[in-house]
């Protein structure tokens, strides 16, 4: 089997990984796996984290090595924190399966600071798609979500945020 | 800067983050309502995965087998270098916003700089990460330090009390040492008292808007980063650290 062959074989292991948090997602729509390479003969899968201390880190490395394992038995995985992930990396399936799955999406570019304060940001309501919602906490049930509610229908909600 | 300079200034990194990861780790279950519980939990979680990569980093750089969890678990309180502000206890929902403001701000523009620096291009990797975390404990503890000040006369006077006592333990932070100014002078960290008028507009701004009155500079607490702490850092590596030193093997 030539390299590209094999790099080909561990994409598509690599494609079947879904991130534990969000497991409708795939870690490559996460926006997660930098790139696969042989190097001396092994598989390597380069990630890179969401948040410094998430903890689905360790098990999203563990559950993509075991996948690449199945096409390279020394396959291994190598975090990169440089450059930093961002919600700018999210594939666009990404943003439709949140909006199914009742959580609002990243709005906009990371670039843009308005998300800090939830001000001057529109973050429609994932169920009635009202523009009338409100930030309870910029802190949501994991590191990367914030916690909202919608004034129109009254549901809590969660907003991917935007970093 | 030497390499065991360089090595310092990583450890102290990773230090501060570990330090109050650590203390803000035990609201956990005690925060006054459920949002504030889960923001100070995942604001902890930041910062311990901040540590994290400090920690390996610093390992590698010193190039004698320590690990994360070695530089963690198995150091005394001397051998700590983080900064004497963030070992402080959380006393009540006050004292640990105002905390947590009066080190965000300086932390952000730390980061910053380190982001931005080519001296050491994991330092800068960890920092660009974390400084987009930053923002958020900023901002987060601001805007309860203006709650709480323009709040009622009661939560007013608490808050008050708290930027009073620990406005002694923010000096510390741009008092520079040979490590600091050695790795300033290399381009590695920023130069600190170049941060602390930048630290200062940002944080009056906050106490200003919190209808808080700002503290006279006077004479101020320091020596963390030589391993000279307060009591309270070392309660505090006793309970963190006594599962790893009574079972130097456990694994989780």
């Amino acid at each position: 089997m030539t390299d590209q062959e094999r790099i080909a074989q561990a994409w598509a292991q690599v494609r079947s990984v879904n991130d534990p948090e969000l497991p409708y997602l795939t870690v490559e729509e996460m926006g997660m796996v930098r790139g696969v390479r042989v190097d001396d003969d092994q598989l390597v899968v380069t990630i890179t984290p969401t948040y410094s201390g998430c903890p689905a880190t360790d098990v999203i490395a563990e559950d993509i090595a075991a996948a690449v394992q199945a096409v390279d038995t020394n396959a291994h995985v190598e975090v990169v924190l440089s450059p930093a992930w961002t919600t700018d990396w999210l594939l666009p399936s990404a943003h439709e399966k949140m909006k199914a799955n009742g959580i609002a999406p990243p709005q906009g570019k990371s670039a843009d600071r308005a998300f800090l304060t939830g001000q001057g940001k529109v973050v429609p309501c994932p169920s009635c798609k009202s523009d009338q919602t409100t930030m309870v906490s910029a802190f949501g049930s994991t590191a990367c979500k914030a916690h909202f509610k919608c004034n129109a229908c009254l549901e809590p909600f969660e907003h991917f945020k935007c970093i | 800067m030497t390499e065991a300079q360089h090595f310092e200034a990583v450890l102290r990194l990773g230090d501060d983050a570990l330090v109050l990861g650590q203390r803000l780790s035990t609201w956990c279950g005690h925060g006054p309502i459920l949002e504030e519980d889960i923001a100070l939990s995942n604001i902890a979680l930041d910062l311990i995965g901040q540590a994290r990569n400090f920690f390996t980093l610093a390992g590698q750089l010193e190039n004698q087998g320590r690990d994360e969890d070695a530089l963690a678990y198995f150091r005394s309180d001397r051998e700590f270098q983080n900064h004497l502000l963030v070992e402080q206890p959380n006393g009540h929902f006050g004292d640990t916003v105002v905390r947590q403001m009066f080190f965000s701000a300086f932390a952000l523009d730390r980061y910053a700089f380190l982001a931005r620096q080519t001296v050491n291009a994991d330092v800068a990797g960890i920092a660009a990460k974390a400084v987009k975390e930053l923002h958020y404990h900023w901002e987060h503890a601001a805007q309860w330090v203006i709650r709480l000040g323009d709040g009622t006369p009661e939560s007013h006077q608490k808050v008050q009390d708290s930027v009073n006592h620990l406005w002694a333990y923010t000096g510390e932070m741009f008092t520079p040492d040979d490590v600091d100014t050695a790795c300033a002078e290399a381009g590695l960290m920023p130069d600190l008292p170049e941060l602390s008028s930048t630290w200062r507009d940002k944080v009056v701004a906050c106490l200003e808007r919190a209808t808080l009155t700002v503290p006279e500079d006077g004479w101020m607490h320091r020596g963390g980063k030589q391993g000279m702490h307060s009591e309270h850092l070392s309660y505090m590596l006793a309970e963190m650290q006594v599962l790893p030193r009574t079972y130097p093997d456990a694994t989780w």
